[in-house]
């Protein structure tokens, strides 16, 4: 990294703007700041005095959790709404809400919403940093840092590995995440699934489909099965749990074409017995909590960078 | 509104593709009508006293322009256009006569609802041509009474804003149109493949996260109502196209003599789904904004006639519908007033020459609709567009005359206006220095 190099993003949308060395930064942040979490007082004074808010449009539990732990390890104060106590049930449009929160002067604005792009739409409408803790089908920026950062954590390097993601790939924020940052930094980004959630020309993103999932997981350093659901607005994606357990779930037999010593990951919630067999979801190959504890830095990096690192 | 008065146009380029004609010359209004052409060979014979005379230097004097698509939201959604606000962005864009959607608020589907319309039409800056529901509500289940909408003046059936699903209906409203001689304009959508989909289906929908609407939920309907066309002998007119799938097959339509026109709107031979980056709703419409091979397509078959008409498919639309997340927000952009320059755009190309930009915009819309208009003919009707196709301007908001702003090309650099616009001799736009 240059000794001019700046981090020069306001929000954080996507990491399909975000370049390699801001990935770099962002993950050697992260690095650094996950030790804080190991200490008996849990807490630095970076961010004292800022003012962190949370706005949920969809139910979140780690992720809302893990965001508001880090603003608090940092010292902000942190501030949450969901859309059940939002006034956005009123019939307020999402920009007044934004407006009004923003006239008191939060320093971050952190939100997750169904519709793909609004927290770009955000981003267009209010001064305050926004980060994207997942909007609709498009980008999860902080889970595709943090499943970065597990993998670098425990292979050393991300360049060259071979990294299997399995499941429903089109409605999948995090797999749209971690298809363009893995690909961005020098892995090969391999999906498969039912071909009813495999969307349009995703190669272009940088990943390969697989027409089996055996082809997808053969030797690879990383295998991730994503959470599914039955069906969509009345659009029909699987027959049922049942077969697609038998077809597209990750157990130890399919597990065992994977390199030894392959990590497996999964962004949750886990369907146990669904896309997971519960006994490779607890198996010494499993990083999943690795991901979690992972979330708190990498949320941690995100908003000391954004607030301009200092 | 001014008041009809004998005009000379003076040396302009008048085309009038009908009467085979594209010469230099003048020509003359009165009363409201077309009273001469001299063209530059002949002399001017006598005028009338008082005569207000242009000198155009060479722009365009062409027959006024039809729109035979425009949704101008009255009655039910005022806020977004009225029939007078509709009709002025229409008069500025040269038009001298549109043709409106049902899908207004209640639904253009029984003659009260039309005559509604053309009352309001009577102090309007151009003609207004109601087009009524195909079927009762717009619901897809029975058809609205077309004989009584013709009678109190619609001049053509559609469902347009949705398709219609049942076949049989769509049949049947074919059929049943052609004992009232009306025109069937269909929406082809099968809207089981394009249900929730907020784009164009590809890399870019996937990229940005966003439901794609694939280019085969149109040409799986365009079959449909292409095949129903011919089984029925009825004429179909088919709104909006915009893929490469659906050109081919109204081709081979025509090809095969099937009683087939069609349509495409500016945005799809000027635009392609890129526009949509960044989450812009005013690149949002329904049929979705294409792939270059589309777009490439569209030209073609303007250029070689398997398109017959340039409709602009003006979609007003306030902030409230647009400026949303961009699943949430409404389909459809103004166009009244970015019509000209964009097919002038074609015109300066190459693509086609300036008689053919009349009978798309104009004769081809007359004739289909089977209304009045569409040429210059002596003792006509005076609906007359001046052009001038070397004019530059930047589109800007301000400057909008529609009630709604919601449309891709504003602060475009765009070249071709239309600076003075006639209806019934009436002059409804001038940007003429008097």
């Amino acid at each position: 990294m240059s000794s001019e190099y700046l981090f020069a993003h306001k929000h954080i949308l996507g990491l399909d703007h975000l370049s390699v060395p801001d990935i770099e930064l962002i993950l050697n942040t992260a690095v650094s700041f996950k030790e804080i979490s190991t200490r008996a007082i849990k807490k630095v004074p970076v961010l004292r005095g800022k003012t962190v808010v949370t706005l949920f449009f969809e139910p979140s539990t780690r992720t809302r959790l893990s965001f508001d732990i880090a603003a608090k390890r940092m010292s902000a104060d942190t501030f949450s709404i969901s859309a059940s106590t939002s006034s956005t049930t009123k019939g307020e449009t999402l920009a007044d809400t934004a407006r009004n929160i923003e006239a008191m002067m939060p320093d971050i604005l952190i939100m997750r919403h169904p519709s793909s792009g609004a927290c770009h739409y955000l981003a267009k409408h209010i001064k305050t940093s926004v980060i994207n803790a997942g909007d609709g089908t498009h980008e999860h920026p902080s889970q595709g840092l943090l499943d970065l950062m597990t993998v670098k954590e425990h292979k050393g390097e991300i360049s060259g590995l071979k990294i299997a993601i399995i499941g429903d790939i089109s409605h999948s924020r995090v797999a749209h995440s971690d298809i363009i940052g893995f690909s961005k930094m020098g892995a090969h980004v391999f999906v498969s699934g039912p071909a009813t959630l495999i969307p349009k020309e995703v190669e272009k993103l940088g990943a390969t489909v697989c027409s089996t999932m055996e082809d997808a997981v053969r030797d690879a350093d990383v295998v991730m099965p994503l959470r599914i659901q039955k069906e969509r607005q009345n659009d029909p994606l699987i027959p049922s749990f049942r077969e697609y357990a038998s077809f597209f779930g990750i157990n130890r037999q399919v597990l065992q074409n994977a390199k030894p010593g392959a990590l497996l990951m999964h962004p949750g919630p886990i369907n146990r017995g669904v896309e997971l067999a519960p006994d490779v979801a607890d198996s010494a190959q499993s990083v999943i909590l690795d991901q979690v504890t992972n979330g708190v830095a990498i949320r941690m990096a995100l908003m000391y960078l954004v607030l301009g690192g200092k | 509104m001014s008041m009809v008065q004998a005009m000379l146009l003076k040396n302009g380029r008048i085309i009038d593709p009908v009467n085979k004609l594209d010469k230099k010359g003048s020509l003359l209004v009165d009363k409201g009508r077309i009273k001469a052409i001299f063209t530059s060979r002949q002399k001017v014979g006598e005028l009338p006293k008082k005569l207000l005379s242009i000198d155009l230097q060479g722009k365009w004097v062409v027959p006024g322009l039809i729109d035979m698509h425009v949704h101008l939201r009255e009655p039910g959604e005022e806020y977004k256009e009225t029939i007078e606000s509709g009709t002025r962005a229409a008069a500025a864009g040269g038009f001298t006569a549109v043709a409106c959607m049902p899908n207004t608020i209640p639904v253009n589907d029984c003659q009260s609802v039309t005559r509604f319309i053309l009352e309001k039409a009577e102090s309007a800056s151009a003609r207004v041509y109601p087009v009524g529901a195909i079927s009762k509500g717009s619901h897809g289940e029975t058809l609205a009474e077309f004989g009584e909408m013709q009678k109190a003046g619609a001049v053509a059936v559609t469902d347009d804003g949705k398709p219609v699903t049942d076949s049989q209906l769509m049949r049947r409203a074919l059929e049943y149109a052609s004992n009232h001689r009306m025109l069937v304009i269909s929406h082809s959508e099968d809207s089981s493949l394009s249900r929730n989909g907020a784009m164009n289906e590809g890399f870019t929908s996937t990229s940005m996260g966003l439901k794609g609407i694939p280019h085969i939920a149109e040409e799986i309907m365009v079959y449909r109502d292409l095949a129903l066309s011919d089984y029925t002998g009825c004429h179909i007119h088919l709104a909006h196209i915009s893929t490469r799938e659906s050109i081919n097959l109204i081709r081979q339509a025509k090809k095969n003599g099937f009683p087939a026109t069609a349509e495409t709107a500016p945005h799809y031979f000027t635009l392609t789904e890129e526009a949509v980056k960044g989450y812009n709703t005013n690149a949002k419409m329904n049929p979705p904004l294409r792939s270059p091979k589309d777009r490439a397509a569209i030209i073609e078959a303007i250029q070689d006639g398997t398109i017959d008409v340039i409709a602009t498919d003006h979609a007003p639309h306030s902030v409230l519908e647009k400026d949303i997340e961009f699943d949430q927000a409404a389909n459809g952009i103004i166009g009244l007033e970015t019509a000209v320059p964009l097919v002038l755009a074609l015109f300066r190309k190459g693509h086609i020459d300036a008689p053919r930009f009349v009978e798309l915009l104009s004769s081809n819309p007359a004739r289909i609709l089977g209304v009045k208009g569409g040429s210059l003919g002596i003792g006509a009707a005076a609906d007359i567009a001046v052009i001038d196709p070397e004019q530059i301007f930047v589109f800007k908001e301000q400057d909008i005359l529609s009630k709604s702003k919601n449309s891709p090309f504003i602060g475009s650099r765009l070249q071709g206006k239309a600076v003075l616009t006639l209806c019934g001799g009436r002059i409804t736009h001038n940007l003429l220095s008097p």
